[in-house]
């Protein structure tokens, strides 16, 4: 940087043409972010509070919103759904990660390769796929029925059980992609350490493995709460706007033809907002809780292992 | 960790079963797709490739295909001649600002696209600029949803490149700015730039939300085509989605190849 200064001391004319090309290179920028990140969202933020004639500011919205029976349980399933996925995804993703652990090098890439190939598969294909296998004309659920298995006669795809398995479906790459890493942040010679020292197993898990394994944990749970909370695609394609979940309420309040009330919309938008915003902080606290951690060479395995997933991962979403 | 070579069974079988669990649909979609039909049997008892050439001869499915394209290339252009000039500031003249940077950069993780969808179509179905329902918002929401990836992508390369150092070097030889930029910055970073180009193309040719909710109407892209046609024939969907899903795995696998030689260059 001292060149440069000098530089620009000898030359007073030049470093005025310097800051203006420098300033030259931020201006679109700066206009694309202002006019599709921050006018939609402070549009919305005003939209939610205004009332509807004249320009008076008004929560009229939010109270409808709030007492509304119809608006509370959509916040509440989209809540529910959310939690059962993310909970169900990170067990059977701190296990699996575990056990893709275990294999030799060459395995485990093409092991998580072909999970990170499903994670592709998201959305309306998804959803189509699981129509094909368990829809009401699916092949499994013509099988079964063929078989006389009684025990999925009753399982619907398009309700609450259906909507759950799919949504687990795509959180289980997610969760291998971000929990695998954290695996490598454990250290073989602790855990030979601990066995030195008389520890059993389950003890070095319990007082060691776990503990270090937490940050990520509570960091990847943010990530797919908030990536099950504002899934649209899946849930629309599997069951249109039969199911009461609040990106698809808010999707027909602002773009839907039977019913218009725009105000709605941006007021369910706003919670859905604040709810996948508090899971990604919580996750952006996590990953620097997991960074004291993993400080020092140690981590050097761990980081080459995220580096190359991060090469795959169409939705990595960590540590930004 | 790094020295267990031979996994015993138990981890064998958790990791069997979730690859079959997670192959399982993309499967069966592979295999309707080519089923002439399937109903109550393991697998289908014919075959054919009449979905396949049914959908490639629907006028619809290629032009939905082409519209996909070019706005997927329009906006990854778009956003590489906005973002390059402007990462490329921020990191080597005002470092100061990159936690801020982070801040907007991350936003687009944080806000769902039903919710962006929501706010852009308020901003702009009235007023002045009126542009709901075209390409145009289309484009400009785009821009936003690859905004992480592209500010990684050439952040990482500009890094890895040492930028600083390079330009240093380069004005003491004479150069100008522009000319140091475009002749030794800009081929240096290269490749790590079509990489996250590639991701950017590949994710937002997978968008539906935005795309549904602000111009579903108006422009078909592959993902409301194949919507529209969930309903009419399974086969044919299967074969759309199948069709999808291979020319993504095709740029993944680009992709991928890109990264490891990049990584290669690096360490050694």
């Amino acid at each position: 940087m001292l060149l440069i200064e000098d530089l620009l001391l000898e030359d007073g004319k030049d470093m005025k043409r310097r800051n203006r090309w420098i300033f030259a290179g931020l201006i679109p920028f700066a206009i694309m972010i202002a006019a599709f990140q921050l006018a939609p969202i402070l549009s919305m933020l005003t939209g939610s509070v205004k009332a509807e004639k004249g320009a008076g500011f008004t929560l009229e919205y939010y109270t409808r919103v709030l007492t509304s029976d119809y608006y509370l349980k959509a916040i509440k399933n989209s809540l529910m759904i959310s939690v059962t996925s993310s909970i169900a995804g990170i067990v059977i993703g701190l296990l699996c990660a575990y056990s893709i652990t275990r294999f030799a090098p060459r395995v485990r890439d093409r092991l998580l390769m072909l999970s990170n190939m499903t994670s592709n598969f998201a959305g309306v294909p998804l959803a189509f796929a699981y129509i094909i296998l368990l829809g009401s004309n699916g092949v499994f659920t013509l099988l079964f029925k063929q078989w006389g298995w009684d025990v999925f006669a009753s399982f619907d795809l398009y309700s609450w059980t259906g909507l759950i398995l799919v949504y687990i479906y795509f959180q289980i790459p997610l969760a291998l992609l971000l929990l695998y890493p954290s695996y490598y942040g454990i250290r073989e010679q602790w855990k030979e350490a601990a066995s030195l020292l008389g520890a059993s197993n389950w003890q070095f898990w319990r007082t060691v493995g776990i503990p270090v394994l937490m940050p990520a944990v509570f960091g990847t749970i943010g990530i797919l709460f908030a990536n099950a909370m504002g899934a649209y695609a899946t849930a629309y394609a599997l069951v249109g706007g039969n199911y009461n979940l609040l990106a698809i309420r808010i999707g027909s309040l602002v773009a839907g033809n039977v019913i218009n009330e725009p105000q709605l919309g941006n007021v369910l938008a706003v919670i859905l907002a604040l709810t996948t915003l508090l899971a990604v902080y919580l996750n952006h606290k996590m990953t620097q809780r997991n960074q004291l951690f993993q400080s020092g060479p140690a981590s050097v395995s761990a980081r080459k292992h995220r580096k190359r997933l991060r090469l795959w991962a169409p939705v990595v979403k960590e540590e930004l | 960790m790094e020295n267990v070579k031979k996994a015993g069974w138990t981890h064998r079988v958790v990791v069997t079963v979730l690859m079959v669990y997670l192959l399982l649909p993309l499967l069966a979609t592979f295999l309707y797709a080519f089923a002439k039909e399937w109903q109550a049997t393991i697998l289908p008892e014919r075959w054919t490739l009449e979905w396949f050439s049914q959908l490639f001869g629907d006028v619809r499915f290629l032009d939905a295909l082409w519209k996909s394209f070019y706005l997927c290339a329009i906006s990854v252009a778009l956003s590489l001649v906005v973002m390059l000039p402007a990462v490329f500031v921020i990191t080597v003249y005002f470092p100061k600002w990159e936690s801020f940077m982070k801040g907007i950069v991350v936003l687009p993780y944080a806000v769902p696209g039903v919710v962006a969808a929501v706010g852009l179509i308020r901003a702009y179905s009235q007023g002045p600029i009126n542009i709901a329902g075209t390409a145009y918002i289309l484009i400009g929401a785009y821009f936003i949803v690859i905004l992480p990836y592209m500010y990684q992508g050439i952040r990482n390369s500009l890094l890895t490149v040492s930028a600083v150092d390079l330009l240093h070097s380069a004005e003491l030889l004479g150069a100008t700015q522009t000319r140091a930029f475009i002749n030794v910055i800009l081929p240096n970073i290269w490749p790590g730039i079509i990489t996250s180009t590639l991701l950017s193309f590949s994710v937002l040719f997978g968008e539906f939300v935005l795309t549904n909710m602000l111009v579903g109407g108006h422009i078909q892209t592959i993902q409301v085509y194949l919507y529209q046609r969930l309903g009419e024939s399974g086969h044919l969907a299967s074969a759309i989605a199948i069709s999808y899903f291979l020319f993504i795995l095709a740029l993944s696998m680009i992709l991928m190849k890109l990264g490891q030689k990049m990584n290669r260059g690096i360490e050694g």
